[in-house]
């Protein structure tokens, strides 16, 4: 127990006692706490265990800098691996410690740790290589780990996203940022100004100065409602994780109550990056004990949350900063002995004791920091350590913005190099520290933090000095690599995962840089660094997600008539995009019932999602024959022709009727699932091929609803609803089309079949399409007229042998795989596909379309195998694509793709499917009326 | 997430766009090689540096020959093809 509160702490609100839970104990808290600094304050010094090794570990930072600090929020709205230096207190939270075997205090696989020396980097690499690494690997990975996922648990709620653009977009809302947003503000720019903590102000939230005559967080206050004035959008709790392409910054917003952190795709002129700096470790022995931190952090708490985290402390520094909070901590009542490592204290009166010049050589301790022994040998007692070992400006955004960094030599820091365009970096990212000189002219008055010194950890030094808190990364685990001869910065990195947790090496990577360089004699800049991606914070998958879950993740298009079809008991399922009528009835034996009816009496089918894209122009039948692999051109007015559409690498895309309205109209009926596939092929080789102002396209699929009459009774059924149209034979064959009218609109008819029975295609308005439907439903009781769902209209179609594009097909069936082949041996002219078909490797192991016989009663398996041994070896020579019980033939039917299949008619093959073996004779396609004479019935 | 501008509409999210292919891939005639129609079929450039592709804008269909550097990202040009825009 070291951590209590003083009393003092700005942020909070004393007024209400909260507490939350941690492990099971309960931490009395306020509101404006941190779930870290209520931590601290209760004394807790565990917060969780290491990832490799299970050593205890505290926090050590009060930032998005926090490697140990995470913990998974259990209940309602569960969160794993959370930055608890982040995280607002919160009444009634529960916390649970990660990688703790059961707890943080208690872990029973703490022992691991005594065995780390065989453990080092890579071990599992080396050592479970043999038999197999998937033997060992479930058994290392629950060993090893960060938070768990209760899968039980309710998941993020959805967050929609935000775009936005801006003027500018300034990140970090510390002392630069905020004079930053001010300038472009008043300048008449859009701002938008983000920060990663609860509160914006940065260093001043804590650091001890004056400005303009004003305590920093009052001239804080006054920036923040000067900006507010101005209409700058001040975005808290925000973090700017990832910089892309052409000036769009991602932000990712904490949201209370369990939704997913709102992504914000921000697209700014300009981007002020104001990030700030992360103060670095010490290299000593056991620097990783609980109560080794920041101090940085130590003056964070204190300030903000009126926590001082130890009692007796030792501040150990390379430079100026940690006076402040050695200062402050000894004003709070801790006993404060600073450790000044550039070799003299700085100027002035210091009412601590100062050792100039001496480092710490290791902290000394079991479960946390009990003392230190200096390098002289001196033992300092101390619960408490507090470390500045300079600062890294935080210059990621930058790197990912390609820009390149420089190494600075003075300041021992990678810094920004040239400039990036609408990128500007600022302040302590580009390592300016002190106060007087980010607001100059302003009468600052703060500490000057005069020169610092660095200390890089060595090689070969005693105990073990840890690098990458998160990973369990020592010194002694980049001399290995070095050892090893893996020596670059990426091969280090993967290696020994130095950096290569959640904090992206925010803490560990220059350490271990210093130490490769020292290693290889190479100086810093010649070792370089690893490269920088987003997300610079880990960001929550249902974030990016957004709204697009559920239903909204690919929405369904809907029928215009879905509403009739609900009242007449349609099942709903969805159909290449389209949420359509799978049968109608209580259970599926309707399918059946549906597809005897429909060759019976009369069927009705809305095919409304059917494709209607028009091709109009003086060069409409010159584009339609180049399109189609069938000629079109000779098409006369009022007819329809059956064709293929191929892709240029001679693959059947889509088949369909193509309608010809008049010399200059055509109307391409594609499958319903190609609709949008169709319009944007159309589209590009109308604008590649063609004179934009001969011929346009114009999808109206959506305008019009489309009703299908099928069966014997179909004409008698049409003819009693009266379409003032000539319906007879003679006036309308099959593959024909005319124009009714119903109730003063027009109805497009054309007499097409996708049944094999006589049947007719009635194309209106969509808005106008009830009140036809709702009359053949009425005059169809005359005619035994049943509602066909979509499932019986795929038996009908496969008893005919009329084939499903993408389902009957592959991307490599050729027109003439599927008995076409007309075209390809007389047409003349050049046509989509057209030279590909004609390649000679297109024909090697080309499979036929082939209706397939089961001599089984069972229908075949769809996906089953024709597997046979060719030339001593076994292997698939085709598939079965479709397979239905017909209930008009009252035996299983089945087509499939078969090598060389056309020349094998009665043969009896052989299906795999699943360990199971089936007979099959191979059949022609069509097994219901062959000569086509139910067309005309 | 890269801005193209549409000669038609403006810049937009790439998103809103479709790839048609490399500006100077032109469709062989019917007569063509089998090596030079696979290679407009298959054989693509790729390449590092300045590239003249033709692109879709979804939005408005129309197609459009785009100038930009495939490293740097940065958009040169966007073009029209029948010069209407």
């Amino acid at each position: 127990m070291s951590g209590w509160r003083t009393g003092a702490g700005w942020a909070l609100d004393r007024s209400e006692s909260l507490s939350f839970t941690f492990d099971g104990k309960t931490v009395p808290t306020f509101k404006g706490d941190t779930v870290a600094s209520a931590l601290l304050a209760s004394g807790q010094r565990i917060v969780g265990r290491s990832f490799k090794y299970h050593r205890p570990r505290g926090f050590w930072g009060a930032g998005s800098e926090e490697p140990n600090g995470i913990a998974d929020i259990h209940g309602a709205q569960h969160r794993p691996n959370v930055q608890m230096t982040l995280e607002p207190a919160a009444q009634g939270l529960r916390l649970r410690s990660i990688n703790g075997h059961p707890t943080a205090e208690h872990d029973r696989m703490a022992f691991l740790d005594r065995f780390s020396r065989f453990i080092p980097a890579a071990f599992y690499y080396k050592t479970f290589m043999r038999p197999d690494w998937h033997l060992f690997e479930p058994r290392i990975r629950a060993m090893a780990g960060l938070g768990r996922l209760d899968l039980a648990a309710q998941g993020f709620g959805p967050s929609a996203s935000v775009n936005t653009t801006c003027d500018v977009l300034v990140v970090g809302a510390g002392p630069a940022g905020l004079a930053a947003a001010k300038t472009e503000a008043k300048a008449g720019r859009k701002v938008i100004l983000c920060d990663e903590g609860m509160h914006v102000g940065g260093s001043l939230l804590y650091r001890p100065a004056r400005i303009d005559g004003q305590e920093a967080r009052d001239w804080v206050a006054a920036m923040v409602a000067e900006l507010t004035a101005l209409g700058v959008r001040i975005l808290a709790r925000t973090t700017a994780f990832g910089r892309y392409d052409h000036g769009l910054t991602g932000l990712a917003e904490a949201q209370p109550g369990g939704a997913a952190p709102r992504i914000w795709h921000v697209r700014a002129a300009e981007t002020i990056l104001a990030a700030g700096a992360i103060e670095r470790h010490l290299p000593f022995a056991n620097n990783d004990l609980p109560g080794v931190m920041s101090a940085e952090a130590g003056l964070h708490y204190l300030a903000r949350f009126g926590v001082a985290v130890g009692r007796r402390v030792v501040v150990a520094t390379t430079n100026g900063t940690a006076y402040d909070t050695a200062r402050a901590l000894h004003e709070a009542g801790a006993e404060v002995t600073l450790l000044d490592l550039r070799g003299r204290a700085a100027a002035g009166q210091h009412p601590f004791r100062i050792i100039a010049g001496q480092t710490i050589e290791t902290a000394l301790g079991r479960r946390q920091v009990e003392a230190v022994r200096l390098a002289s040998g001196e033992r300092i007692e101390a619960d408490t350590v507090l470390v500045s070992g300079g600062h890294t400006p935080t210059v990621h955004l930058y790197s990912q913005a390609q820009g390149k960094l420089r190494w600075d030599e003075g300041l021992r820091a990678f810094l920004p190099g040239d400039p990036v365009p609408g990128l500007r970096v600022i302040g302590a990212a580009v390592g300016i520290y002190d106060l007087s000189r980010i607001l100059p002219g302003q009468g600052v008055v703060a500490t000057a933090y005069g020169s610092s010194t660095a200390l890089w950890p060595k090689p070969r030094a005693k105990g073990r000095i840890w690098l990458d808190m998160q990973n369990d990364v020592t010194t002694k685990d980049v001399e290995l690599a070095h050892r090893e001869n893996l020596t670059s910065v990426e091969h280090l990195k993967r290696y020994t995962t130095l950096g290569m947790a959640n904090d992206q090496g925010r803490m560990s990577n220059l350490p271990g840089l210093a130490l490769m360089a020292e290693l290889t004699g190479r100086s810093i800049p010649e070792t370089g660094t690893t490269t920088y991606r987003p997300p610079f914070s880990p960001v929550p998958l249902a974030s990016f997600a957004g709204l697009r879950g559920g239903e909204l993740m690919n929405p369904v298009r809907r029928l215009p008539l879905e509403a009739e079809h609900r009242v007449d008991g349609a099942l709903f399922r969805e159909y290449g995009g389209w949420l359509r009528p799978a049968w109608f009835g209580p259970d599926e034996g309707a399918v059946m019932r549906e597809a005897k009816a429909a060759r019976q009496g009369v069927g009705l089918f809305d095919g409304s999602p059917l494709g209607k894209i028009e091709v109009i122009g003086p060069d409409a039948a010159k584009f339609v024959d180049f399109i189609y692999y069938n000629t079109m051109s000779t098409l006369k007015p009022g007819r329809c022709r059956y064709g293929f559409v191929l892709t240029e690498g001679g693959a059947v895309y889509d088949d369909g009727v193509l309608v010809r309205l008049d010399e200059n109209r055509f109307i391409v009926s594609c499958s319903s699932s190609h609709v949008q596939g169709m319009g944007l092929l159309l589209e590009e080789w109308r604008q590649d091929k063609f004179d934009r102002s001969r011929v346009v396209i114009h999808d109206t699929t959506a305008n019009y609803a489309t009703l299908t009459v099928t069966g014997p009774k179909s004409r008698d059924l049409l003819q009693a609803i009266g379409l003032e149209a000539a319906l007879d034979d003679a006036s309308l064959p099959h593959m024909a089309l005319t124009l009714g009218q119903f109730q003063g609109d027009e109805v497009r008819i054309t007499r097409v079949s996708f049944t094999g029975d006589r049947s007719y295609e009635l194309s209106i308005r969509a808005d106008r399409a009830l009140g036809l439907w709702r009359r053949l439903k009425e005059a169809g009781r005359a005619f035994d007229a049943v509602l066909l769902g979509g499932e019986a209209l795929m038996i009908l179609r496969a008893e005919k042998g009329y084939i499903v594009i993408g389902k009957d097909t592959d991307g490599r069936t050729r027109p003439m795989d599927l008995g076409v082949k007309g075209p390809f041996e007389k047409r003349k002219g050049d046509y989509l596909g057209r030279r590909s078909l004609h390649l000679p490797a297109v024909a090697d192991q080309a499979r036929d379309l082939v209706g397939l016989e089961s001599l089984g009663a069972e229908p075949l398996p769809v996906g089953a195998h024709v597997v046979e041994t060719v030339a001593g070896k076994r292997r698939s020579r085709g598939f079965v694509t479709t397979s239905h019980m017909s209930p008009n033939l009252n035996r299983p039917i089945a087509l499939g793709l078969v090598e060389g299949g056309s020349a094998r008619m009665g043969e009896v093959v052989t299906l795999h499917h699943l360990g199971q073996e089936v007979q099959a004779r191979i059949a022609p396609v069509c097994a219901l009326d062959p000569e086509g004479r139910l067309l005309d019935a | 997430m890269q801005l193209f501008t549409c000669p038609f509409c403006g810049p937009r999210p790439e998103t809103e766009f479709h790839f048609g292919g490399d500006a100077d891939n032109d469709r062989p005639g019917a007569e063509a090689s089998d090596a030079s129609w696979t290679d407009y079929l298959f054989f693509r450039h790729n390449r590092k540096g300045p590239a003249r592709e033709i692109w879709m804008h979804l939005s408005c269909r129309e197609a459009f020959l785009m100038e930009r550097d495939t490293v740097t990202h940065t958009v040169t040009a966007t073009l029209a093809l029948g010069g209407e825009a």
